[in-house]
Formats: C-alpha cells, structure tokens, sequence
C-alpha cells in the first residue's frame, strides 16, 4: 500500500516536472499565419529582413489546406491564437463563410495614401461591401522559354506576341528537329494548370471564363490547345513546379507562375527569357495572382495586426520582398536597378504580360466560398476528357457546362472580369 | 492486495478511451458526414462519388492491384518463408534484411521507385549504359500505362511483403517438426508435402495475413501517389484529392465508407473461405 502511494507522488512530481518546462505561449504574442513564403530560406528572410521594424512578429508558415482546416478549428473551438493571415486571394474565399475574417475598413482607411490600385482593393472585399483584405503582394503566370527553343520559331513569329497556333507550330517544329516534346505545362496534382485554362486561355478565345463556357468558341479553343497538347512532354501530368523540368531539360517552353519558374531563372539567367502568353482571337489573356493580409475575427491583438499590415505595405518593404522573394509590390513602387538577375527577367516578363497591346485582365473568381477547388475541378475535368481522353467536345462542354450551373446557384457568386457584371448568379449560356 | 473486481476494466480502460475517441467517434462522424449531402439529400454525396470523372478508373485500378500484388505477395511470401526454415547459419541476417521495407514509409518506398524508374532514373542510365535505349525513356507518364501500372505493383510488392513474410514465418514456426518427417517417411514430394501438410496447417496465419493484407491493399495510396501522381487514380487517392484540393469533405467521407465497406466485404469473404473446421482445431 505504502510502495503504491510512494509510486504514485513520484509519478505526479515528474508529471509537473515536465509540464513546467513546457513552453506556453504568451497570449500577447502577435502571431503571423501564412501560405505564401513558405520555404525555408523564403520564411527566415521574412522573420530576418521583411519583418525588420515590424513588431515582434511569429511568423508561422502553413500549407494552404492544414491552414483553412487550422482556421476553421479557431472559429468553431472560438480560441483565437491566430491574429495576421497571409495568404492568397483563393486561399482567403473559403474563409469568409466560416467567419474567420474580421472587416478592416478602418485599416483600409489608413492606409489610403499607399496608392493600392482600386481594382485590388475590389478584390480585397471578396464580394461583400467590407474590406475583408488589403493587397499584400501580386505575381502573375507568365511563359519561360529556354534560348535554345528560340532557332525553332515558326518563321514571321514574334516570340514576344505568340498566338496559341504559333506555340502549337513552334512546339512540333521542337519535336520534329529534335525528337522530343519540350512544350510544358503543370498539370500534376498541385500543379496550377486549372489557372491557366481560365486565366489565359478561356478568355483569351471567348473573352469570359464562365458564360461562354460552352460556346462555339470554346469549342474552337479546345481544338486548337489539342494541338498544343500534342507537342507537350507527356510528364507535363506530373509537373507541380514548372522549374525542375526547366533545369533538367525536359521542358524548353513551359507556362507557370513566378514563384514556381524562379529557381531556374535565378540559377542560370542567361538561360532564358520571359514572355507574355500566347494570344487568341479574343486577345492575350493574363491573371494577376493577388496575397492579402487579413485579420482573424477574435484576434488577440488587432493592434499590433494592423500596425504588423501598415509595415508589410510600405513601398520600402515591399521593395525588400521584390527583391528577396519575387513577389512583386501592390503599392507605387519602381523597382531598383539592383535587382538579381532572375528576378529582374521575371520582372520584364510581368511588365511585358501587363501592357501587352491586346492584353486582357481575367480576374481570380470572387465569391465562391469553399467551393473554389469544385470549380477549378470543372475546367481540368474538361481538360481531362477533351484532350487526355479524346471525348467528342459538344458534348463534353455540355456536360461540364451543367456542373459549372449547379456551382454558380449553390454559390450565387455573380460574374466578375472578364465577364460583363450579372444581376444574381453568374449564368452560363 | 486482494484483486477488485474491476482490476481488468480498470487495466483496458485506458486503451479502450483511446480506442473510443480517435477511432469510433472519428469513424461515427465520418460515416454520418458521408450521408450529409446538403440539398441533394441523404444519397447526394455517393451520387456525386459514383458519378465522377475518374470513379471508374479509381474502382479498377483499385481492384487490379489488390487482385494482382496480393497473390504474388503471398507466393513469394510462403517460398521466402520455407527458405528461411531450411537455412541455418545466417537465417536472422537474410530474415533482417527481408523485413528491412517494415520501417520504410508507403511514401518513401514510392519515392525510392520513381528515382528508380523516371526518365533520368537509376533504370534508365543503367539501360542506355548497356545500348538498350538511346535516351531518357519514359515508363512512369499517361501514355505508358501498363508500365506504370507494372512499377506500381513492384513498388508495392518491394514494400509490403515483409508484412505477410513475418506473420507466415511465425506460422511455418508453430507446425511440428514430426509432420514433417512423418510425410518423408511415408514417401511424400516435395510439392505433396507442400501442399497436403505445411498449407493446410498454415491456415490460420495465412488467414490473419490475407485479411491484414487485403484491407491494407484496397488502402494502398503513397506508393501510388509517388510514382504515378493524378495518372493511376486509386480510391484513397481520390478520396485525399476531394478532400485537399476540391476541399469538398463529404465526398472524401462518401469514398472513406466505400472503401470500408470493401475492406470488411472481403474480410468476411476470407473468414469463411478459410475457416477452420472445429475438429481440425488443437
């Protein structure tokens, strides 16, 4: 009896023992939750550099879907450690409805004299009359083309202002005089390929992403990007990041986002050059990638968010994280001549794709809620049977024209560019 | 210390509380999310499964790989594991390193047969080396599907046969010796005497391995996942992409359930197929 009540008092000392030397988190510290900038050199020099100046800030880095299952969880536990989020326009959406986000009108007002173009400020309200987030950074997709694909141009072509025929022509001439498909897209199950099919190529061949949906237009797209298909690298379905293809090889002419061509344009810039994407009949088609920052409802310390959101849009730190990161400003700020190389051919790339003559803004979608990944499941399904498993188009279209339906009434998201403004749900004709 | 009657409750509790919570009410709530279909109704969720663009293929690849791995992982399992009895000297090093891929993850054994078998892969440089090919060859993309379906089932059967070889040979160990020498004796082959006494007295074990087996196959995911990403779906694979990417969880819950049905589908199937007749019993 004696032995059993000794056991247990040591038991309970160790047990507090190791409960003291636990670390507990102060509930003032100002915690930063983030999707973008997530690698470990990028974080240490947002913690080092980025955050020089801003409060004491713990930056926390979390993949987009541990990070909506995280914020989710705050709300419904309603235990708030969260006060910053960081993350991408997609990435924020689904928060709205779960009412983790906190209207920061008042932030917004501050910060008038930034010069944050009103287009994303628009943006930042995700739909509702409030600022839900302000514009933190923007990036876009752009095309890497390796010099040595440039001897296999289709003659007359401008490798600055291809059309989608062009890049087909282009691609089999690669395949023809060297035996093998270097045209490359992400295709791969994190790949961003459904951003491409509505950002660039929807549009640019039917000047909508949602109502012309099935048109005779899109019709006319699918077949033409058939051929385009054809004279891309068949791995282009395991592609996540367009830059290791780039680096080893495989890839002469790939289309991706920035972020995820910058390894390969910052070890061997002289490689290289940026472009704008190809064009079709309707124009050349691009979308601007926009992270915001927001503040979680319930937040521990509002303050110190708003004053940690004033630091990270100063035109002198966005000017840091252009250069440390490649993500480029939302403010006015002209880029120093310092940049590094990679960055800077990124940078001429996103100038080239944004005062292209004949370019076309297609917004990122607004207003969808949590059902952002279904409709993005709508266009690579379409991809899917049209191209990988040569289904006849009409009916395909038609068949996927249903599903996108059913997503704009569950959502009632009404249109947003490049389709006309609609009154309600957005329809698809 | 005279013994309570509820020493034994006391002694399962714990392991009971952590049964119940992260393994019943988790499945209750998985199950009861898969019904939840919002307005298209109780079914909504298994319509919306059964109707999707790549259910087909997930169900047949599914299949396909457990109707192929399964088998040649219990042949090859029963010979290593006959080996493994005849030798003596350095059975425990060659019985260590056959269950070295236990500790290995789904997902690294994935990744270890893709820098196997990519297009600038360890196969491939040995190939060009020996003139077969002339350049980086490609096994692992869509428009070879039988050999990505074949790497599949290597990475597979490299992976997990350690599973089924540690619980045959644990059985291999319990038939007595003299049945055995009894069937020498009596002028048995080899193959007589492998299929008249060692299967048949290896019942039980190749039971519990054919039910661990198959359930954990009809679950088979990384591996695939690694080698073949969106170009072999499977059914957990599926399952993940609703769940992470179209972010939509009922209809991760609604695949979650089929493939449980399946699981305890075929688990009885094996319970009856290999029951053990009461007398046969020690």
């Amino acid at each position: 009896m004696r032995k059993s009540i000794l056991l247990t008092g040591v038991a309970a000392v160790f047990t507090l023992a190791l409960a003291g030397t636990m670390p507990v988190a102060k509930a003032q510290d100002l915690i930063f939750l983030s999707t973008q900038l997530r690698p470990i050199d990028e974080a240490q020099k947002v913690r080092d550099v980025i955050l020089k100046g801003a409060p004491k800030t713990s930056y926390v880095v979390d993949e987009p879907s541990p990070f909506t299952v995280r914020m989710k969880a705050e709300v419904e536990a309603n235990k708030h450690t969260i006060s910053l989020v960081g993350a991408l326009h997609g990435e924020l959406q689904p928060l709205l409805p779960m009412g983790a986000l906190d209207p920061i009108d008042d932030v917004a007002a501050s910060l008038k004299d930034r010069g944050i173009p009103a287009g994303l400020m628009e943006l930042g309200k995700l739909g509702t009359g409030k600022q839900m987030y302000i514009p933190w950074m923007q990036a876009t997709y752009v095309m890497v083309v390796n010099k040595k694909a440039l001897p296999f141009l289709p003659a007359g072509a401008d490798v600055n202002a291809l059309t989608y025929q062009q890049l087909a022509e282009w691609g089999k001439a690669m395949n023809e005089k060297t035996g093998q498909r270097r045209l490359g897209f992400p295709v791969g199950p994190k790949g961003l390929f459904a951003r491409f099919l509505q950002g660039n190529l929807y549009p640019s061949y039917t000047a909508s992403m949602v109502t012309e949906y099935r048109s005779a237009e899109a019709e006319t797209m699918w077949n033409d990007f058939k051929a385009v298909w054809a004279q891309s690298n068949p791995n282009s379905t395991s592609y996540d990041f367009m830059q290791e293809p780039l680096m080893a090889g495989e890839v002469w002419v790939a289309w991706d986002h920035i972020a995820r061509v910058k390894d390969a344009l910052q070890q061997a810039p002289n490689d290289y050059m940026v472009v704008a994407p190809p064009a079709g009949p309707k124009g050349r088609s691009y979308m601007p990638v926009i992270a915001g920052l927001a503040i979680a409802k319930g937040a521990p310390d509002r303050k110190g968010a708003a004053e940690l959101i004033a630091h990270l849009t100063k035109p002198e730190t966005q000017l840091i994280t252009a250069s440390e990161v490649g993500f480029f400003p939302v403010v006015n700020a002209t880029l120093p001549a310092t940049l590094s190389p990679g960055v800077k051919l990124l940078a001429e790339g996103v100038a080239k794709t944004q005062t292209a003559k004949d370019a076309v803004v297609a917004l990122l979608p607004v207003g969808l809620g949590d059902k952002g990944g279904e409709f993005n499941k709508v266009y690579v399904d379409t991809f899917q049977r049209i191209v990988l498993r040569n289904e006849p188009v009409r009916a395909t279209l038609d068949a996927q024209a249903e599903v996108m339906r059913s997503i704009m009434a569950a959502t009632k998201a009404p249109c947003w560019a490049p389709d006309k403004a609609s009154e309600g749900a957005c329809p698809v004709k | 210390m005279p013994t309570s009657r509820w020493l034994p409750y006391l002694l399962i509790a714990p392991a009971s509380v952590f049964l119940a919570v992260f393994f019943a009410v988790p499945l209750v709530q998985t199950i009861v999310l898969s019904f939840d279909g919002g307005t298209a109704g109780l079914w909504g969720n298994y319509q919306r499964m059964l109707g999707d663009l790549n259910f087909n293929a997930s169900l047949r690849n599914t299949f396909m790989l457990v109707l192929t791995v399964v088998p040649l992982q219990m042949m090859l399992a029963i010979g290593m594991g006959l080996m493994l009895q005849k030798m003596q000297k350095g059975r425990d090093v060659v019985l260590w390193i056959w269950t070295i891929p236990l500790g290995v993850s789904d997902l690294a054994a994935g990744l270890v047969w893709l820098a196997i078998l990519q297009n600038t892969g360890y196969l491939n440089t040995v190939l060009f080396h020996l003139g077969v090919i002339d350049g980086p060859t490609a096994w692992l993309n869509s428009e070879t599907p039988v050999t990505l379906f074949i790497a599949v089932v290597v990475a597979e059967i490299w992976r997990s046969t350690a599973v089924v070889l540690v619980i045959i040979v644990a059985g291999l160990q319990l038939i007595p010796k003299e049945f055995g020498e009894a069937a020498d004796i009596f002028g048995a082959s080899a193959w007589q005497k492998l299929t008249r006494v060692t299967l048949p007295m290896l019942k039980p074990s190749l039971q519990s391995a054919l039910i661990l087996r198959t359930v954990l196959a009809f679950e088979v995911f990384a591996a695939v996942y690694a080698i073949g990403g969106r170009n072999i779906p499977v059914l957990v694979g599926e399952a993940y992409v609703w769940q992470r990417e179209n972010q939509n969880y009922s209809v991760a819950a609604a695949y979650a359930v089929l493939i449980m049905v399946i699981s305890l589908a075929a688990t009885a199937v094996y319970l009856r197929l290999l029951r053990q007749k009461p007398e046969a019993q020690a």
